[in-house]
């Protein structure tokens, strides 16, 4: 990463946004941290925002990818999603289903003796089969991807709303670069803490890629607009996408009759909301693959420009 | 048929909630042309799913019949909180044998839906091998959706007939009277005379007597 000239909003150098490079002193951090995975600063964590100087010195410099006309075959042509981390979370992932690949780790929130949350390793198994069936969608459409499956959802037992949101505490601050939650909760006090951790995620460029609740109820976090919420269109092909010019839900992707994994070596076809989701997942980790600088501002402009119902319109389906 | 609709109350399911849900089942079971519908209920301290109405195959033998929640397509559903569609369920050996082992029936299509009540999952309701399918599947599962809307809704509202006691005068909402009655009684039960032994008889039969009241008051 080129780093020129380090500049903090008030002027002084950082390389960091807690000020660790500054001058005066502090831990150093390692100079390939990119400025949005770097800790908070230490006082008044994400507030204020202090302006940026610019008229005086040179704002630090970071990579960027610049929009051309983007296509599909701009966007994901001859990816296959390597280099990209996506942590399924869900009811776990049998990791040793064909469907699946092979996991890089497999996690669970567990509960401790006074009730404390902690995520810890865990075996790489899915009682409810859920997960796995998401982890084999990725997998089909982004063979490069490393997954990692995190369970937060367990069997019937309540409580699952403080699970979910550990869990994806857990997985943002490990930096994976997208995260597929074919889930929601509707219980309405989760919602706050969601969506800090939703405003987080977008910031950490940890992508969201979350499933819309297709019953009149309301649930989160895939109202937030700092996701990318999906549900199901009724084509075959895997590939094929609309954009939804009246959200909330953004995107439409293949969610009937998509043969799935299920846990134990088999596999049906199941049709869902949640099967749609995973499809995104990775196409979502096919494009970041190929443009690794790109925001999730600009990875929803991308897929928005390459959705079948937009980019089509030109005739431009090349992939 | 224990305490599975209700999370924090200790609420039996009575007459009206068992018609209200054998009538959902059946409903289900002719708008899909379905060969069976059923309604799951959530069994919190166990985490149990418990068929709690079944129409058409099954509907002789599996009310009552429980299994561990997060397994098989209600299990699914329960967990993730999603509808959900699952097709060729034979193909999979596994599953098909736990069905059949369960249940009894292999079927080759499974729909099914969730119950959300104040943001938890409460149940599930299903539908086996559709026979008619003029929506898709899309819309099949979205008019499953709305259906099980309505059963939590229902399921909500007759909970909030039994215990809020704002829309039917209750049974049991005696009056500082009767409890002040009911005490003397009480007082003068102790001893062991004909004429308490005949009081015990006045007070099963009253007891009888309300409780009819009770049934009919809760039923439509």
């Amino acid at each position: 990463m080129a780093v020129p000239e380090p500049m903090g909003a008030r002027g002084e150098p950082v390389g960091a946004t807690d000020g660790s490079m500054r001058a005066r002193g502090g831990p150093a951090v390692a100079a390939d941290v990119p400025p949005w995975r770097r800790p908070p600063r230490n006082h008044f964590p994400g507030v204020p925002a202090w302006g940026a100087p610019t008229a005086e010195r040179a704002h630090e410099r970071f990579d960027v990818t610049p929009l051309t006309r983007v296509t599909p075959e701009w966007a994901w042509g001859g990816a296959d999603g390597s280099g990209l981390r996506v942590c399924v979370l869900d009811s776990g992932v049998d990791g040793a289903h064909p469907r699946v690949g092979g996991l890089e780790g497999a996690f669970e929130v567990v509960r401790g003796a006074r009730g404390e949350l902690s995520v810890t390793e865990a075996e790489p198994y899915d009682l409810a089969g859920h997960g796995t069936a998401c982890a084999g969608v990725i997998r089909s459409i982004a063979p490069g991807v490393s997954l990692t499956s995190l369970r937060v959802l367990t069997e019937g037992r309540s409580g699952t709303g403080e699970i979910l949101l550990a869990g994806l505490e857990w997985a943002i601050e490990q930096g994976y670069d997208v995260i597929n939650m074919s889930l929601s909760t509707t219980k309405a006090q989760f919602r706050p803490a969601l969506h800090e951790l939703a405003d987080r995620a977008y910031f950490r460029r940890c992508v969201l890629v979350a499933s819309a609740h297709n019953m009149p109820v309301r649930s989160f976090p895939w109202l937030f607009s700092s996701v990318i919420s999906v549900a199901s269109h009724d084509e075959a092909d895997p590939m094929t996408f609309y954009y939804n010019p009246s959200p909330p839900v953004e995107f439409y992707a293949r969610g009937l009759r998509v043969r799935v994994a299920w846990p134990g070596g088999g596999e049906i076809l199941s049709t869902g909301n949640s099967f749609a989701t995973p499809h995104i997942t990775g196409i979502c980790s096919l494009i970041l693959s190929k443009h690794r600088s790109l925001t999730p501002f600009q990875l929803k402009s991308v897929l928005y420009l390459a959705s079948k119902n937009v980019a089509g319109r030109e005739g431009d389906t090349s992939v | 048929m224990s305490d599975t609709s209700e999370a924090n109350g200790p609420v039996e399911p009575d007459l009206t909630q068992r018609r209200l849900l054998q009538s959902i089942v059946e409903v289900a079971c002719r708008v899909f042309g379905a060969a069976a519908a059923s309604v799951f209920l959530l069994d919190h301290r166990t985490g149990e799913l418990v068929f709690e109405a079944v129409a058409g195959e099954g509907e002789e033998v599996l009310v009552g019949t429980r299994f561990p929640g997060g397994t098989g397509i209600a299990g699914w559903v329960a967990t993730c909180g999603q509808p959900l569609l699952v097709d060729d369920v034979r193909e999979s050996e596994r599953f098909a044998r736990g069905a059949a082992e369960s249940t009894g029936y292999v079927p080759r299509s499974i729909m099914a839906a969730p119950l959300i009540k104040d943001g938890e999952c409460i149940g599930v309701v299903e539908v086996l091998d559709r026979g008619l399918r003029p929506r898709g599947d899309l819309g099949d599962v979205d008019l499953l959706a709305l259906l099980a809307t309505e059963v939590a809704l229902a399921l909500e509202l007759l909970v909030r007939l039994r215990w809020g006691g704002d829309a039917r005068p209750g049974p049991a909402a005696a009056d500082g009277e009767d409890l002040a009655l009911l005490h003397r009684v009480a007082e003068r039960l102790g001893g062991a005379g004909p004429a308490a032994a005949t009081v015990r008889k006045l007070l099963a039969t009253a007891d009888e007597l309300l409780a009819a009241e009770e049934i009919s008051l809760a039923s439509p």
